[in-house]
């Protein structure tokens, strides 16, 4: 345990703490005030990391989880996860610090809400620092439960459980891929840790390396809200908007991003995986781009503006991966820019849609409407969020002085440089890359313009009566200022980022180029080819917004059956309807059917392995006498069992199972097993008083009327499972697959300190045995209490519920 | 749980009780050497007071013996699983069992066996779980 293990469980250990808190303190101060503490120093402890990391040093501790299988808890910090752990403590802090006065003290259920938040960020930060792809997968798959939870925080509304349902049932599925890839790649490169991973040379000519490569990347096409699976993110906008502020636009949805960054170096240079990553990214681009235009509601409109960057960030990192495929020469740097641009938009999405996001929160908060068509004119009501949106807009829009226009520009390019190069059939379908990045980039400069005007100027149309709209208390702006001065100043001095953040994670995405890495990030490069482009996106985007009236009509042309969201309501409501058929279908609620299953498949399981193997041996030559007294007793126990079957009355069948059983501890006498016999009659004891009790609660042994099949199916499987059952008994007497171990346990006086074999057997030799074995007891009485001391209260309890 | 003329069987279990517990503490302590061990004599020692609730109502039993018999098992479990974990401060694998001879004032040269203290959870186990499943049942109305 280090200081880094610490880092990653503080969020988790905290958590614990937060419902006392609220509990105590509540009244007196928001749960936020203490929560914050814990992202700062998680901040600001990371913070110092920065010159370390910075001059290319790593920093690694390893803690033993499961040493066994090779699983450990192995922390890695390198450029790219501190880029991402410096994220996700800042804009965490932030959000913390903004939550405080967006979250009422008053009407939420704050305990929830931070203990979800906090396990999230350590979830996030462990994701980032793993080295090991299982672990990661862990908090992977956390990061996406908390995120369920988050967004179905407001669980009383249905959007809000339908949102989270479908976040919940996207990632999920996209995570179990990606485990699934994790395992064919492990078992390819024969390592569970990523560094090895990226040091291993021959992985691609492996069958399961194009397999595992895809399966990875629909985990994080999933998670990072790519086309076709970008459908969770505008339903996950039902999260209260400090959430969709830090999980779905900084933070979590760039998970994916993280993942396909720091598995460039394995899979990079690939063509599948450059086509694949490059050209998902390029349609998520365009894709969300178009649909924000169309977006009424402002949350929606930054949700698919949040799903058209991740693609840009993506196809970035798909160019880029580029670089790999020459080893190392000119034309690698070449497209080794790409990622830098990826990594440095990353950065910049993270502050300006941070900050929109939380402007569009305040607006919410403040007008109670988060419609576009009712909302207008804010711009004398709200002067400080209106220069907000329009840093953070103007910097989506790629417009300068914001840190959007420089990794605009680099993505621009990027393109350029793409398109021109042979490599992977380039030349054919390479010229596509310019123009849907042109044209996306048209489109996202409306949808901020939409943002920007149409929330601000105009004159406003909404109705608010109760109260008079005004600008936010000071603390809700605290944090948007923040993220808007970082904006402006990452425009001012990128190259500062440069050297201390962004090269060193550059670094760490390409690790073959690494110490040759140098970039000068300037605003004005003369009157070049992304310049035009830029110009070429403000003039035609400024005209189409102007004339957005008259081309908005088309969207209504799309069908909404085909939709990707109608394909997932549709394949969600056949599913559950075929699944709940299926389920009906066996599950009758009839012990007998129950028992039937049950039965039948350990004649086909049990009878079929004896068939196929041959197990059916049976050898008498090595079996005692049998004289008179077992058999005596062996024809009393055949009476008494067929008189539990004809019995008339259920007090004769008690006491005939009973007799059974003592004429059972009988034979265990006759064949001198004084511990068993024992056992078996306190044991038989026993369960007759339980017959007897049970007894009295049951109602009359009535003759069963039932129809011939019903009895031929009970008797044929009653058969079956008595036929079976000995034949397995006869040939486990006959077969001799090993010498007996038995000889060991005779020492038991020398190894145990036991005259008594059974015993010592019991309690020493097989003790962990027993252990489980009283465990199970345990739990089975418990079973029993639950069931009957607590089912008439939890029952009314339901079906109050309902 | 029946009406309370049962003059024999009551004065039978009143001295056949005592004999019980003593024959299952018997069966406990002897089951190193000979016939017995924890669940044995646990399940014996259930017997017993199963039988005071056939004999007397549940409610009399309870208040004689005041047991949450569920605690008993948890703690029987506890007890078990303590005494495996408490062979790994020894540095062995876990529920490694110890045995000795020593010699005591009164019993002269003994054999004292960690083992016990494990079947001491074994048989509050079986004694908690026995009588919490009879208790319920019987207590169900």
């Amino acid at each position: 345990m280090s200081w880094l293990h610490l880092l990653i469980l503080a969020p988790f250990i905290f958590a614990i703490f937060v419902p006392f808190l609220y509990k105590k303190m509540n009244q007196r101060i928001h749960t936020g005030w203490f929560v914050l503490l814990i992202p700062l120093i998680l901040f600001f402890y990371l913070f110092t990391f920065i010159p370390e990391i910075s001059s290319g040093n790593t920093r690694t501790a390893t803690l033993p989880w499961l040493p066994a299988y090779d699983i450990n808890f192995t922390i890695y910090v390198d450029g790219l996860s501190l880029l991402f752990a410096l994220i996700i403590a800042g804009i965490g802090a932030l959000v913390v610090l903004y939550s405080i006065y967006y979250m009422s003290k008053h009407r939420e259920a704050l305990h929830n809400f931070y203990v979800y938040l906090l396990m999230f960020m350590g979830a996030m930060l462990g994701l980032v620092f793993s080295d090991n792809i299982f672990v990661l997968y862990v908090f992977w798959e956390l990061t996406s439960v908390s995120s369920f939870l988050l967004i179905a925080y407001w669980y009383q509304r249905e959007k809000s459980r339908y949102g989270a349902q479908k976040s919940m049932l996207i990632t999920i599925f996209g995570g179990l891929s990606m485990l699934a890839g994790f395992i064919m790649l492990s078992m390819i490169a024969d390592t569970y840790s990523i560094r090895t991973l990226i040091s291993s040379e021959t992985l691609n000519t492996n069958t399961l390396f194009i397999p595992a490569m895809i399966l990875i990347l629909i985990g994080a096409f999933t998670k990072s809200a790519q086309f076709p699976f970008s459908i969770w993110l505008p339903d996950a906008m039902e999260a209260p908007t400090p959430i969709s502020a830090y999980l779905h636009s900084a933070t979590m949805v760039k998970a994916g991003i993280y993942l396909v960054a720091r598995l460039t170096p394995v899979f990079g240079g690939e063509a599948v995986w450059f086509w694949l990553v490059s050209g998902i990214g390029l349609i998520t681009l365009l894709y969300g781009s178009i649909n924000a235009v169309r977006q009424t509601d402002l949350k929606a409109l930054l949700a698919y503006s949040t799903i058209s960057q991740l693609g840009l960030i993506m196809s970035l990192l798909g160019m880029g991966s580029g670089a790999l495929y020459f080893g190392y020469g000119d034309e690698s740097f070449v497209y080794a820019v790409a990622i830098f641009a990826a990594i440095f938009h990353l950065l910049n999405h993270a502050t300006f849609k941070g900050s929109l996001f939380m402007v569009v929160g305040i607006i919410d908060h403040e007008t109670g409407t988060r419609d576009i068509r009712k909302l207008g004119g804010l711009m004398h009501l709200m002067p400080i969020s209106f220069t907000l949106t329009v840093i953070g807009g103007f910097a989506m829009a790629g417009l300068p002085p914001f840190n959007g226009f420089l990794s605009k520009e680099m993505f621009f390019t990027a393109v350029l440089n793409t398109a021109e190069k042979s490599i992977f059939n380039l030349d054919t379908l390479g010229f596509l890359f310019p123009i849907i990045a042109w044209v996306a980039s048209v489109f996202t400069f409306i949808y901020s313009m939409i943002l920007v005007f149409k929330t601000f100027r105009r004159k406003p149309t909404f109705v608010r009566v109760d109260k008079q709209v005004h600008e936010a208390p000071i603390g809700m702006l605290l944090s948007p200022m923040i993220l808007g001065t970082l904006v402006v100043a990452l425009f001012f001095f990128p190259n500062v980022a440069s050297k201390y953040l962004l090269t060193p994670a550059w670094e760490s995405v390409l690790p073959t180029l690494a110490g040759d890495l140098s970039i000068k990030i300037s605003p004005w490069h003369g009157f070049n080819t992304e310049l035009m482009m830029t110009m070429g996106v403000v003039v035609f985007g400024t005209i189409m917004y102007r004339f957005l009236k008259k081309w908005y009509g088309l969207y209504d042309y799309y069908p909404d059956s085909l939709t990707i969201n109608h394909f997932y309501n549709l394949g969600l409501q056949s599913l559950e309807a075929i699944s709940e058929k299926t389920t009906n279908r066996y599950m009758t609620g009839f012990i007998r059917d129950y028992l039937v299953y049950i039965f039948a498949f350990i004649i086909v399981v049990v009878g079929g392995a004896l068939w196929k193997f041959g197990g059916v041996v049976i050898n008498h030559s090595t079996d005692a006498h049998v004289n008179v007294y077992e058999a005596g007793i062996i024809v009393a126990m055949v009476i008494s069992a067929v008189t539990v079957l004809f019995s008339k009355s259920r007090m004769t069948s008690v006491i005939a199972v009973g007799a059974l059983g003592f004429l059972v501890s009988f034979l265990f006498v006759l064949f001198r097993a004084p511990d068993l016999a024992l056992t078996q009659l306190v044991v038989e004891t026993v369960t007759t008083v339980l017959f007897l009790l049970c007894f009295y609660h049951l109602p009359e042994l009535r003759k069963e009327m039932s129809r011939i099949p019903f009895k031929v199916t009970n008797a044929l499987i009653s058969i079956g499972v008595g036929v079976i059952v000995t034949i397995v008994a006869l040939s486990a007497n006959g077969t001799r697959l090993f010498d007996s171990i038995s000889t060991y346990y005779e020492n038991s006086y020398k190894l145990a300190g036991a005259k008594n074999i059974v015993n010592a057997i019991l309690v020493d030799f097989r003790g962990v045995d027993t252990m489980l074995e009283i465990l199970v007891l345990t739990m089975a009485g418990l079973g029993v209490y639950t069931l009957i001391k607590l089912k008439s209260e939890g029952r009314d309890k339901d079906e109050g519920a309902e | 749980m029946k009406e309370p003329n049962d003059i024999i069987i009551r004065s039978v279990a009143k001295v056949a009780v005592v004999i019980i517990f003593t024959f299952a503490i018997n069966l406990f302590i002897s089951g190193h050497h000979y016939p017995g061990g924890g669940f044995i004599g646990g399940l014996a020692f259930a017997s017993a007071v199963i039988l005071l609730f056939l004999t007397f109502d549940i409610e009399t039993v309870r208040k004689n013996i005041p047991l949450d018999f569920k605690m008993v098992a948890a703690i029987g479990v506890l007890i078990a699983v303590l005494t495996g974990l408490g062979s790994l401060l020894f540095d062995v694998p876990f529920l490694s069992q110890a045995f000795g001879y020593f010699y005591l004032p009164i019993f002269g040269k003994t054999e004292l066996a960690t083992a016990v203290l494990f079947d001491i959870g074994v048989a509050l186990a079986v004694i908690g779980t026995a009588l919490t499943i009879i208790m319920s049942i019987g207590d169900d109305r």
